[in-house]
């Protein structure tokens, strides 16, 4: 028998993502995937599916879904309030949906991308190796609309029994490891200097390409102030600085190349907390700590 | 050759001309390295992207100290044809520039062979060297809001074929009916880096 669950209501954006298609860079194509992809593992590990399942990022919340069939969700990522048709449910732990339930999320807190995995994945057609939306260009599932269904794949181990686990939640300001270049020697010493502890904000313009930070803009020396990079291959947790000096911190949809100089790269490690941070978030390079 | 470092697990090769680029990913692509992630050509740089916690990098390391940059690479390409009609929006304005017909400005774009330097910009969109020089011109000043899929242009050294409708600033020269990239196709993207490329006049 086939299972599905439909998608009653999305919220701001509802995507399917999984660990994304690294290694065609190459070829023009983003690595995409969850940008928390230990929120994605959990939530798959809760309802007994391999870390490699695809569920569904949801930002800001908002998202409602029925299932067509008995199965097992998790909610992960921020702290969220959950329901089951209309009943409090926790997040963070196995929650069984009979056919025809409804599972709604409201609105997170600590954080603006939850993850909902089903037993046994949702189980769209791989696009190069994944089942991820990538919003850059255009690969995978198209994001997910009120009346979809979605396939689900068979289950394939045990929901997980855990007790308790603490919903992740972003500190007022993050402070991000920031490793220099490649083209920090585009920048002059007064900015390289700034960078290391100024106080950036997430512009409302941010999305899974790149966070855009607002603050006082960095300057390139003079020599190279009107200079053109021709383009370069970038990585994810990239700090790229367009002509207007201010930084953009590549995420897991961005450009495989770029024209504009990067002048360092963040700790990967910080990547799944960068994914969380919403427009108005503070955020510090530390580049002194790396060296 | 410069290295430049980019974050922990990457490392940027900086060259001094495509030929370059090419010797240098045709090398370490022959290397078969298991714990490379990414290796990404581009105009004058090679990216590596190891594995995080392995010794990827330091096995490329010793790849691009060892290659040989001055030889052009030993290989053989696959050659791909593009079917195009030359009926673009800028074509006057490329024979213009070139001090050229027409006519002419389609037999030197059609008679070149070309090679994918590098793929970029959107999935499938290669940067293909070996354009004439008259054909050398620079992007237009102000970039069109859209550039219907298939358009085929050229900027500065390169010519290329948009894959999909986007935004652009190339020259444009002419359609191509071939599908340069479709995820659902076991080899999505119908040009990679070292592929040779002949434009071919639709009758």
């Amino acid at each position: 028998m086939s299972r599905s669950c439909t998608i009653v209501r999305t919220g701001p954006q509802a995507l399917v993502q999984d660990r994304g298609r690294p290694g065609h860079a190459h070829l023009g194509v983003p690595p995409s995937g969850a940008l928390d992809q230990p929120a994605l593992a959990l939530a798959n590990r809760l309802v007994g599916n391999e870390e490699s399942a695809a569920g569904i990022e949801a930002l800001l919340g908002g998202l409602v879904l029925r299932a067509d069939c008995s199965c097992t969700v998790a909610v992960t990522g921020p702290a969220v309030p959950v329901t089951v048709d209309g009943h409090r449910v926790d997040s963070h732990t196995p929650v069984h949906l009979g056919a025809g339930q409804v599972l709604a999320l409201g609105s997170p807190q600590g954080g603006i991308r939850c993850y909902v995995a089903l037993s046994g994945g949702v189980d769209v057609p791989e696009h190069l190796g994944s089942r991820s939306t990538d919003v850059l260009s255009g690969i995978g599932p198209n994001p997910l609309r009120a009346n979809d269904s979605l396939a689900l794949g068979a289950p394939a181990g045990l929901p997980s029994g855990v007790d308790v686990l603490a919903a992740s939640a972003l500190p007022g300001e993050l402070v991000v490891p920031l490793l220099l270049g490649p083209r920090e020697d585009w920048f002059d010493a007064d900015s390289l200097a700034r960078l290391n502890g100024a106080r950036w904000t997430v512009s409302e313009r941010s999305n899974r390409i790149g966070l855009r930070l607002e603050g006082e803009p960095l300057r390139r020396v003079p020599a190279r102030e009107r200079l053109e990079l021709p383009s370069e291959g970038v990585v994810t947790g990239a700090v790229q600085v367009p002509a207007n000096g201010l930084p953009v911190l590549f995420l897991a949809d961005h450009p495989v190349t770029g024209g504009y100089p990067v002048v360092g790269v963040v700790a990967p490690n910080s990547l799944p907390r960068l994914g969380q941070a919403g427009p108005g978030a503070a955020l510090r390079f530390g580049t002194a700590q790396m060296v | 050759m410069r290295l430049l470092r980019c974050g922990q697990d990457s490392l940027l090769v900086e060259l001094d001309s495509l030929e370059q680029v090419g010797a240098l990913h045709t090398a370490l692509v022959a290397a078969r390295l298991p714990d490379l992630v990414e290796l990404v050509p581009a105009a004058r740089t090679v990216l590596v992207s190891a594995r995080p916690g392995s010794t990827g990098l330091a096995a490329a390391r010793a790849v691009i100290e060892s290659a040989d940059l001055s030889r052009p690479p030993d290989r053989s390409p696959r050659t791909i044809r593009l079917p195009i009609r030359y009926d673009g929006p800028d074509l006057d304005l490329v024979a213009e520039t070139a001090g050229l017909t027409v006519d002419e400005v389609v037999e030197l774009h059609s008679g070149a062979e070309y090679t994918v330097a590098f793929c970029g910009f959107a999935p499938g969109f290669g940067y293909l060297t070996g354009l004439p020089e008259p054909l050398r011109q620079p992007r237009l000043a102000r970039p069109r809001e859209r550039v219907p899929a298939g358009s085929v242009g050229v900027a500065g050294e390169f010519t290329g074929a948009y894959p999909r409708a986007s935004p652009g600033g190339w020259r444009l020269i002419g359609r191509t009916t071939a599908i340069l990239f479709d995820p659902r196709r076991t080899e999505p993207a119908l040009l990679a880096p070292g592929d040779l490329v002949h434009f071919e006049v639709a009758r």
